[in-house]
């Protein structure tokens, strides 16, 4: 009985497989060159980051620049050292909403006391 | 980068999303890691400029110093994917070796933290002193603790794999434990900004007028 229940389960498994939409599919990984390559890309965009904040333009200009670079620097340890880029979508989806509900609510927050209205 | 990716022998994890559990539950958790941190970023961007009495952020932050400090952090993160890649590849010294000086990379970096907490509190900045004080010893300690925490992971992994207690696939609990270590990284990518980068520029602006 047992048996059955197992040859069943195994059977809606491998039927569930192949995934043509990367939902669970995961072949591959970054090489170490790559991940040297998206390391000194870290630390040239870290220098940037420090170089922009020594500068004298406009408080928002340097603002903006360095929450883009922020970004960016966000972007490239989530896709390639966490491996989002290559893993299944569905890790994405949990992570990107627990980050846009956080992002959406602190917003709301912060502009809720006037923040960026600078009141 | 087509070019700059190599094949993961990955076993087939028979569970119900076909992805194995404990690494959609750290992914759940780290979500839930982007509501707590989101809260101390917003708090400190909140009370940051509204201290009625000082140190204020100019008065105490050592950008080049904090800038070191956050090079270390970005170097654990490249250790700690070279541990990852020697896993994958089964060789087991090799990882030891990256997952050791990822954990020293993080002492390092702990280390460093300690060192600016006992400056600012002989600069007079301590968690009671005002608004800034308070937002940003709870920010940068919790961050401090999420680092602490995941030196020990690293250390327990060295440890198992001494012990030879580490699974068969010995690259997937080391995959969990570096996601957790780049979370702890991307966190401080944007505490760096957020809290140190963005008052100095301010002040830059404000001593080139």
């Amino acid at each position: 009985m047992m048996g059955e229940h197992e040859t069943q389960l195994q059977e809606e498994l491998a039927a569930r497989q192949p995934d043509p939409h990367g939902e669970v599919a995961h072949s591959e990984h970054p090489s170490t060159k790559a991940y040297i390559r998206i390391g000194m890309i870290l630390a040239a965009l870290t220098a940037i980051e420090v170089a922009v904040s020594y500068s004298s333009y406009s408080a928002r200009l340097i603002t903006a620049a360095l929450l883009c670079l922020m970004f960016l620097k966000f972007l490239l340890v989530v896709l390639w050292f966490m491996h989002l880029k290559f893993d299944s979508r569905r890790y994405s989806r949990f992570f990107v909403m627990g980050l846009a509900g956080a992002l959406t609510l602190y917003v709301i927050v912060l502009m809720t006391f006037g923040v960026f209205s600078g009141n | 980068m087509a070019d700059a990716t190599v094949p993961l022998k990955h076993a087939e994890h028979q569970t119900t999303t076909g992805l194995p559990s404990s690494k959609l539950a750290l992914w759940i958790f780290l979500s839930s890691e982007c509501m707590l941190f989101g809260a101390l970023i917003a708090t400190y961007v909140l009370y940051r400029g509204a201290s009625v009495k000082g140190p204020f952020p100019v008065d105490v932050f050592d950008i080049p110093y904090t800038s070191v400090s956050s090079f270390v952090l970005l170097a654990s993160s490249l250790t700690m994917v070279l541990a990852l890649a020697a896993a994958q590849s089964r060789d087991i010294t090799r990882m030891r070796i990256w997952l050791l000086a990822t954990a020293m990379l993080g002492l390092t970096f702990v280390g460093g933290q300690v060192y600016e907490f006992t400056s600012f509190y002989r600069e007079g900045l301590s968690i009671t002193t005002n608004l800034f004080g308070s937002s940003f010893y709870v920010l940068t300690g919790f961050h401090g603790a999420h680092v602490t925490l995941g030196i020990l992971m690293l250390l327990s992994l060295v440890g198992m794999s001494m012990g030879d207690r580490l699974p068969d696939e010995p690259a997937f609990p080391v995959e969990l434990v570096g996601l957790y270590w780049h979370f702890v990284d991307i966190v401080w990518i944007v505490i760096f900004v957020v809290v140190y980068l963005v008052p100095a520029g301010e002040a830059a602006t404000k001593a080139g007028r």
